[in-house]
């Protein structure tokens, strides 16, 4: 790798792993809960709520991030809040990019999550009643395990697309090399200075690839999961 | 003793249902599809509520709709085997037969673990996931998972309804055996005759939501309400009897029925064992004398008790000896013999048309 890629590639490759990284492993248990409100939830409001959840997906992210940076940012009132009381500071750090990315790829894992909860016979939470199990244990016991197919093509997925993520990691967390230009961020970079063709032809092929490994990854996985299950 | 009286509505489909079942026991839930059974366990089970009514088992409300008691369905200690098995695909035979278990370790135990792998001849499955098994040997997991929860109560919804005849074959000597062996009372859903009568102490007769007729399968099988449902062909009374001597080489047995004795095709028993039998009704002759040189083997002397005309002739209640038998006979038959309650008659019937299943829980007597 290091004779292939220049320190520099190397280091938005790096950080564009971090970045994705961080943000599904962030996201993931909110997103459970999501997925699980979503789809066994009654409540007023659900299909609103189930919008929201998916807005993201249609949104430009560049509105996404500048959403973020008016409700973070330093005089933003929870940016402020938070830095003032935790000393959290997020505008322009990797963990900024990681929420900006965290916040692009949820409804993907959610979606995920709760299409393979859907597909779950409620009849074995039943069974389950029967033996025993009270609500958090049949959540844990038989709910948790069943979606595990869902859950693991949700975080793979979101992973293979936060490698990518642009407009609302730029937007909120600016391109700072080695802090928050991951390769996509490079890639822009090279194409806006002179003699940057070659360099951004190599990112471009490399951000292919990472992508085409994470869906096959998440195929992968999710078919062991499945067979493990039973179901072909 | 479990007590039920419930009522719920849900759209077109109205319950209205009040019965007992006693304990120890197995009380079957009889009736068509759409008459409300399968209903009425899920609301035992508390896995549906009712508009209204109580559920109690022994000394313990367990639904009571006027106080707004409802204890729910992981405390009630009830166990279910559902239709489908409902086999936790994720866990092998042996997490789910130890899913109950574990769950259950405050109560007293029934039954052990080898002992109901045993029971059950689970002991070569336990590594394998549910998805290697075949139709019966997942009701038997079922079984065996709701038994080691430590039930009071076992509830078992039409355990053979998604078997073929071959696999319910395989599967009904392991219901009987735990009828006879755990004397766990049991309800026992079915639209099935023959399983009523190869398990059931009592029967629920169901039609459209509402109890039509209840009482022990022997009484029942008496009683034309049973008989409408079960058409013409099944209609037969239910005896018990016990084996006094058995003839391995024919496969016939001699059976103590009431004051008089019955031959029998039954296979398998030991002298002393208790047999459940259904006589036929269109399998019996009668006759007004005793008849000579015919093969049937049984010809029993008895008194005509009632005669009940409907448009496929007549249906005769016989006393034999003790024991209530039913003949069909034709309407030109009845007329010919000139037969009349309180008339003697001797009832014929071949051994090979009648068969027995061993049955050792006694009927309880309603007390």
């Amino acid at each position: 790798m290091q004779g292939l890629l220049a320190p520099a590639e190397l280091e938005a490759l790096r950080l564009s792993l971090a970045v994705a990284a961080r943000s599904v492993v962030c996201s993931l248990p909110l997103a459970v809960l999501i997925a699980w409100v979503l789809g066994r939830g009654r409540f007023p409001g659900r299909t609103l709520f189930d919008a929201l959840v998916h807005l993201p997906l249609v949104l430009p992210p560049v509105a996404v991030g500048y959403v973020l940076l008016v409700l973070l940012g330093a005089r933003g009132s929870l940016g402020g809040f938070l830095a003032r009381h935790f000393g959290i500071v997020l505008p322009f750090t990797t963990a900024g990019a990681a929420l900006a990315t965290a916040v692009m790829t949820f409804p993907l894992m959610v979606r995920a999550m709760r299409l393979s909860l859907e597909s779950i016979d409620q009849g074995l939470e039943d069974a389950a009643r029967t033996l025993g199990a009270g609500a958090l244990d049949r959540f844990c016991s038989i709910t948790l395990p069943l979606m595990l197919p869902g859950i693991l093509a949700g975080a793979v997925t979101a992973f293979a697309a936060g490698l990518g993520e642009f407009g609302a990691v730029i937007t909120f967390a600016s391109n700072v090399p080695g802090v928050t230009r991951t390769l996509p961020l490079a890639l822009y970079t090279a194409m806006q200075s002179p003699n940057g063709d070659a360099l951004a032809l190599r990112l471009a092929g490399l951000s292919f690839a990472l992508g085409l490994l994470g869906l096959l990854a998440a195929e992968y996985l999710v078919r062991r999961v499945r067979r493990r299950l039973g179901r072909s | 003793m479990l007590r039920v009286q419930l009522s719920l509505r849900r759209g077109e489909f109205a319950l209205e249902a009040a019965f007992d079942a006693p304990t120890p026991g197995v009380t079957a839930l009889f009736g068509r599809s759409g008459s409300g059974k399968t209903t009425l366990v899920n609301l035992i089970a508390g896995l549906l509520s009712p508009d209204a009514g109580s559920v109690r088992l022994g000394d313990e409300l367990l639904t009571d709709r006027a106080t707004g008691l409802a204890v729910p369905p992981e405390r009630r200690r009830i166990g279910y085997v559902f239709q489908d098995a409902r086999l936790f695909p994720h866990l092998s035979v042996q997490g789910n037969l130890r899913y109950g278990e574990r769950r259950a370790r405050a109560a007293p135990a029934l039954i052990g673990f080898a002992e109901v792998t045993a029971l059950l001849g689970l002991e070569g499955l336990l590594a394998r996931q549910p998805h290697q098994l075949s139709g019966g040997e997942r009701q038997r997991v079922a079984l065996g998972r709701a038994l080691l929860a430590r039930p009071r109560l076992l509830l078992l919804d039409e355990p053979l309804a998604s078997l073929d005849l071959a696999r319910r074959e395989e599967v009904l000597p392991y219901l009987e055996a735990l009828r006879d062996r755990l004397a766990i009372p049991m309800v026992y859903v079915s639209h099935q005759f023959e399983e009523v009568l190869r398990l059931a102490t009592h029967l629920v007769l169901l039609e459209g939501g509402r109890v039509l007729a209840a009482g022990s399968v022997n009484a029942l099988s008496l009683d034309a309400r049973l008989q409408r449902v079960l058409g013409p062909d099944l209609v037969g009374a239910v005896l018990d009897g016990t084996v006094t001597h058995t003839d391995a080489a024919e496969g016939s047995a001699q059976l103590a029925v009431g004051g008089g004795t019955l031959q029998v095709s039954l296979r398998g028993v030991a002298p002393g064992t208790r047999v459940r039998l259904q006589v036929l009704a269109r399998d019996v002759i009668l006759a007004t004398q005793p008849v000579q040189g015919l093969s049937v083997r049984n010809a029993l002397p008895g008194t005509v008790c009632a005669i009940e005309r409907d448009e496929l002739g007549a249906l005769v209640h016989l006393d034999v000896g003790g024991a209530m038998v039913l003949a069909r006979i034709t309407a030109q038959a009845l007329d010919a013999l000139r037969l009349r309650p309180g008339d003697a008659a001797w009832t014929l019937f071949k051994a090979i048309s009648t068969r027995g299943h061993a049955f050792t829980l006694r009927t309880p007597r309603p007390s």
